[in-house]
């Protein structure tokens, strides 16, 4: 009975502004319309680590597009466009490659970016970066002749070049000035200088509350080309972009829906209905990739050291309990039949699929498990309860994993101690895992260049650790691919091989709605970045 | 006096030893890796070893705890991890919010709930004493965040008077300061008001009782000299024992408080930390509350000479 509850309340509303005026109170500035010129927006947690190339983690990256530039960037198609480069030359069949700056490009302290700065950027990135290392393994020499010019001298042919400078998977070739790109990459840098659109306001940070961005004056945008993801001319309609981190989602829906904050980056499953109600709000799904949902194996212990093992387990999988408990049962919100690469990217294909989309039974399963020679052995499953999409996955990975008759021990805890075990190459009863659940954005796993999970590169692999040669040989094999349908043909080889050695079993993919005041007009896909975002008074 | 306080001041220092050598040691030996949180999902076991070692957490414990607390000693709490930031900067940055909310929720009790308890007591058995416990037992029974969301959503949401979230400076203005505050201040007072009004209620019915409250009655004192003068200054020991107390209700509910309004104040900041396992700002955050609550006592036993004039140190 709302109109009962307006009157009910409006009763006291004498009382308590006579209370107000007694103190000399006005209308809180918070809750008043913002500045036009002024975006508050709620990021998806604090930025923890500043440095871009120290950690993978995504708010960082998105904190790193606001103040670092990139020779490259991607636009919606996934094709890498010049950015901080005004072009390059492809020279002595691909070994020789020259990239030239743009004109007037400066850092954040007014000097000017050269050639050397990007040189020393590049190798600091790749010195973390997975397609960096492959990029400098191919690479005889990195030099800068002069200010304006990059030159790569590779040992053979590398098309992926251009992309493994633009992609905005983590970590990202972000350019920075040489003082700077020259601090050691497992140490985080000092100075927060770019030459991106915004300039960090180191002296407005509260650590855990709020970051500050103001207008990089001096910023040069592209005088060609439209806006697409990160590529594209980078026009800037704002004079401060203020990150407000509010940890409680019920506060940061209330903040939005109140007009205290213009944008809430990640909206949470249960809060997305009402959210969706409010006419002053828009709610949109940015990144067409979405998230895919994965459960990973520990490869160096049984009972998941034994690839028959892994297999039975695909027939167990029904990605739509997953998803479900994720994200609700809202279609339009998640796939399945997603296999190793994102459903609708260049590469995604119907290699081995069947193996998640045939009829499910539970009974056959067992039986594949009893053949592969499963006796029982305990599977520890760490689930980290404080990631509320992360704790669903684990739940249902437990029932189906103790449907399918196995011996699972559930181990709850938080993200901080699941990061810390699965780190641990020791078998389960001295403390390791066998098990755990995540999500990559599908950027991540767009091909097998920036795709962590599919590496079989054994100990140096991420964790889980599983050795499968022949993946690694495919991967190489990708690399050289001299167009995309050649790259199609491999992807198709890998996803089979990994239908067969089973490195991780996909289980969804679900895309994260952005929710956002509806003056707001020029909000990006992919990911938050604010130089095309306008704001109405 | 000043001697007893000086004494009481010195007896913290093992006190604090013992803290530090616990809040060490529960760290060094729980779950977790910053390393791990700083090279994010996505990196590799050899990036995140790398960073373990460029923090320099793969030394023993005991030249960690050795290191930390040479530290101390020289007065340096140490440096976040994540931040690179101080402790103390950290610390003094979040001082404010944390201080002003237990300030402002300290007051609100104070003056509602010691008069809630004086007038029940002085109505015991009616409908206003039956009233005041049960707004007691309702205040310890519901916790902080269901009131913190029932609040936003009358006064921010609905009514549209105060802001949902956030924090302004004090000096930003005291307008604007109280306003953030109200809300928080009210969500988090709700048990410590519980409490106190009914330690109050509790000691006045012992007091009234007394022969020399009959005494000011038969003299001709009136009702409100009686409740104020003579039996709340008597009964006060108990209650400012119970405020004191209550102090540590305020610390541990202002975790919540501040996470539920989005107040950048120690309770977060302390919660955030523990998350991320960013060893140095717990352990300076925990000694400052430990700290802070030794003191709260100290003040407490000092303010007994004061309301009790045979109590002597």
């Amino acid at each position: 009975m709302p109109t009962d509850r307006r009157r009910f309340l409006a009763g006291g509303t004498g009382l308590a502004l006579a209370g107000t005026g007694t103190l000399g109170l006005s209308r809180p500035a918070l809750a008043q319309p913002a500045g036009a010129r002024v975006l508050k927006f709620i990021p998806q947690s604090d930025v923890a680590v500043t440095d871009p190339i120290i950690t993978t983690a995504y708010v960082t990256r998105h904190h790193g597009y606001a103040i670092w530039d990139t020779l490259y960037g991607f636009d919606e198609d996934f094709n890498p466009q010049p950015q901080m480069a005004e072009g390059h030359r492809v020279e002595e069949d691909g070994k020789r490659v020259t990239i030239t700056l743009r004109q007037g490009l400066k850092w954040h302290d007014g000097g000017a970016v050269t050639a050397k700065d990007c040189v020393a950027s590049i190798r600091r990135w790749a010195a973390r970066d997975a397609l960096g290392q492959v990029l400098m393994a191919r690479t005889d020499a990195l030099e800068a002749p002069d200010d304006r010019t990059i030159v790569f001298r590779l040992k053979q042919s590398f098309p992926m070049l251009f992309s493994a400078l633009g992609k905005p998977s983590t970590p990202v070739c972000f350019m920075m000035p040489e003082r700077v790109a020259q601090t050691d990459p497992s140490q985080p840098i000092k100075e927060l200088i770019g030459s991106g659109p915004f300039r960090w306001k180191a002296d407005e940070r509260v650590p855990g509350s709020r970051v500050v961005y103001e207008r990089f004056a001096d910023y040069v945008p592209r005088a060609d080309g439209t806006v697409s993801w990160t590529a594209g001319p980078k026009r800037v309609n704002l004079d401060r972009v203020e990150w407000h981190v509010i940890p409680d989602a019920s506060t940061a829906a209330n903040a939005l829906a109140n007009g205290e904050m213009d944008w809430w980056e990640q909206p949470t499953a249960d809060l997305q209905p009402t959210l969706r109600r409010n006419r002053n709000v828009v709610m949109e799904i940015p990144d067409p990739t979405g998230l895919c949902a994965i459960a990973r194996f520990n490869h160096l212990h049984p009972p998941f050291n034994n690839p028959a093992i892994r297999r039975a387990l695909l027939g167990a999988v029904v990605q739509g309990d997953y998803m479900s408990a994720v994200i609700g049962t809202d279609r339009s919100l998640w796939k399945d039949g997603n296999g190793y690469f994102p459903p609708g990217t260049a590469l995604a294909n119907d290699a081995g699929m069947e193996a998640l989309t045939s009829p499910r039974d539970m009974e056959k399963v067992k039986r594949d498990l009893a053949a592969a020679g499963y006796k029982g052995e305990k599977v520890v499953l760490i689930a980290a309860s404080d990631f509320p999409s992360l704790n669903a996955l684990a739940q249902v990975g437990n029932d189906m994993l103790t449907k399918a008759g196995m011996n699972v021990e559930f181990v709850s805890t938080d993200w901080g101690s699941v990061v810390q075990r699965r780190a641990s190459r020791e078998p389960v009863e001295k403390g390791g895992w066998s098990m755990f659940f995540t999500f990559w954005a599908g950027l991540d796993m767009i091909n097998p260049g920036v795709s962590q999970s599919l590496r079989g590169n054994g100990q140096s692999a991420w964790f889980g650790w599983p050795t499968m040669p022949r993946m690694e040989e495919l991967r190489t094999a990708w690399f050289d691919a001299p167009d995309l349908d050649g790259q199609k043909k491999v992807a198709q080889e890998i996803q089979q091989l990994a239908f067969q050695e089973v490195p991780y079993l996909p289980l969804g993919q679900y895309f994260q709605a952005t929710a956002y005041r509806r003056g707001l007009t020029g909000v990006p896909k992919g990911f938050p970045m604010f130089w095309s975002v306008q704001k109405s008074a | 006096m000043f001697a007893y306080a000086l004494r009481r001041i010195v007896a913290t220092i093992p006190v604090m030893a013992v803290v530090a050598l616990f809040v060490f040691s529960l760290l060094y030996i729980s779950p977790g890796d910053p390393a791990a949180v700083i090279a994010g999902d996505q990196a590799t076991p050899a990036d995140v070893e790398r960073i373990r070692a460029s923090l320099g957490l793969d030394r023993p414990y005991l030249v960690r705890f050795g290191d930390w607390v040479w530290q101390i000693v020289h007065g340096d709490l140490g440096t976040s991890i994540f931040t690179n930031l101080p402790v103390s900067t950290m610390i003094a940055q979040r001082i404010e919010p944390t201080l002003s909310l237990m300030v402002i929720t300290l007051i609100l009790a104070v003056c509602i709930a010691v008069p809630m308890g004086v007038v029940a007591a002085w109505k015991q058995g009616t409908w206003i004493d039956r009233a005041v416990m049960a707004f007691a037992v309702l205040g310890f029974s519901v916790p902080v965040f269901v009131v913190g969301y029932l609040l936003a959503y009358v006064f921010a949401l609905e009514l549209d008077w105060l802001p949902v979230q956030g924090y302004t400076p004090f000096a930003r203005g005291i307008g604007p300061w109280f306003q953030n505050l109200i809300l928080p201040a009210v969500a988090l007072g709700g048990v410590y008001i519980a409490l106190i009004a009914r330690i109050t209620r509790a000691t006045m019915l012992e007091v009234l009782q007394q022969d020399y409250i009959r005494t000011a009655r038969a003299k001709g004192v009136g009702q409100r000299g009686i409740l104020f003068l003579h039996a709340l200054k008597n009964a006060a020991v108990p209650i400012v024992t119970v405020i004191g107390i209550g102090v540590a209700l305020l610390i541990g509910g202002a975790v919540v408080t501040e996470s539920v309004f989005a107040i950048p104040g120690l309770g977060r900041l302390t919660v955030d930390a523990i998350l991320r396992r960013d060893y140095p700002v717990i352990q300076g955050v925990i000694l400052l509350f430990s700290f802070t609550y030794v003191l709260v006592n100290l003040v407490i036993d000092l303010l007994y000479t004061l309301f009790d004039p045979r109590i002597r140190y």
